[in-house]
C-alpha cells in the first residue's frame, strides 16, 4: 500500500491509522505514539508547540517508510505529526506499522521514529513555567 | 537573480516573517546567501552556525551554488529527544 502520511494541526486520530494499515495478511500490528509529557530537563512543562518546513518533512518521511520497506518488507506503515499547540498526555507523532510477522513491525516502527526525530524537519518548541525555547539536539 | 528564502521555528520568530525574496548575485552559494541574511539580521548568526541547509527540499552542503527560483531554507538543529 501507498504509506499514509499526514502532517496536520488537527488531534491524530490513532484508530484511523491503525484501519488504514490492518489487512488479511497482517499478524502484528506496532504503534508507537509519542505523547506530550510534564517535564523536561528539569522543568515543568505547560505545553509544547510543533512547527515544521511541511512539504520537506513530508518528503523525508516519504523516504525513510521506504528504507523501512526495503530493509524489512513492512509494506503497510502510517506516520502522522501533529503541528501547533499540543496539551501534557496528547499525542504529537504516531506511527504504525503492519507486518506479517511482528519482529519486523518492531523493527521498523523503531526505526522510522528514531530516524525521523533526527532527520525531519520538524521542531518543538517547551513552554515551561520559566518561559520557552526551541528544543536542540 | 532571485530566490525564495523560508523560515520556520527558532529563525521565524527571529526574522518576524515566514518568507522574503532575495536578490542575489549569479553564482552565489548557500554560504553566500547565509552571510547576507547575517548582515541583514545579525540575531541569526548563532541558530545559522548551527543550522543545515536545505534547496529545494533537500539537504545541500553550504558550497551548493543557488539557481533564480531556488527555495533556500535553513534547519535549525532538531528536537530529537531521548530515545
Amino acid at each position: 500500500m501507498e504509506p499514509v502520511i499526514q502532517i496536520t494541526r488537527e488531534p491524530l486520530n490513532r484508530e484511523a491509522l491503525v484501519t488504514a494499515v490492518a489487512a488479511p495478511e497482517v499478524g502484528g500490528i506496532v504503534i508507537f505514539e509519542g505523547v506530550v509529557r510534564n517535564h523536561a530537563r528539569g522543568k515543568q512543562i505547560r505545553y509544547l508547540e510543533y512547527d515544521a518546513y511541511p512539504e520537506m518533512a513530508e518528503q523525508q518521511i516519504r523516504r525513510i517508510v521506504e528504507e523501512a520497506r526495503q530493509r524489512w518488507g513492512a509494506e503497510r506503515v502510517a506516520v502522522a505529526h501533529r503541528l501547533g499547540r499540543i496539551e501534557i498526555g496528547e499525542a504529537s507523532v504516531i506511527i504504525v506499522v503492519a507486518t506479517p510477522h511482528r519482529a519486523e513491525a518492531f523493527e521498523a516502527c523503531r526505526y522510522i521514529i528514531d530516524t525521523l526525530k533526527t532527520t525531519v524537519p520538524i521542531w518543538k518548541k517547551e513552554v515551561s513555567l520559566d518561559g520557552e525555547a526551541w528544543v536542540e539536539g | 537573480m532571485k530566490i525564495r528564502v523560508r523560515y520556520f521555528a527558532g529563525l521565524r520568530e527571529i526574522v518576524g516573517q515566514d518568507a522574503e525574496t532575495l536578490t542575489v548575485p549569479e553564482g552565489t552559494d548557500v554560504a553566500g546567501a547565509r552571510a547576507l541574511l547575517v548582515a541583514r539580521y545579525s540575531r541569526l548568526q548563532p541558530i545559522l552556525e548551527r543550522s543545515l541547509c536545505a534547496v529545494n527540499r533537500e539537504y545541500v552542503p553550504a558550497d551548493r551554488v543557488l539557481q533564480e527560483d531556488d527555495e533556500l531554507v535553513f534547519i535549525p538543529p532538531l528536537g530529537g529527544g531521548a530515545a
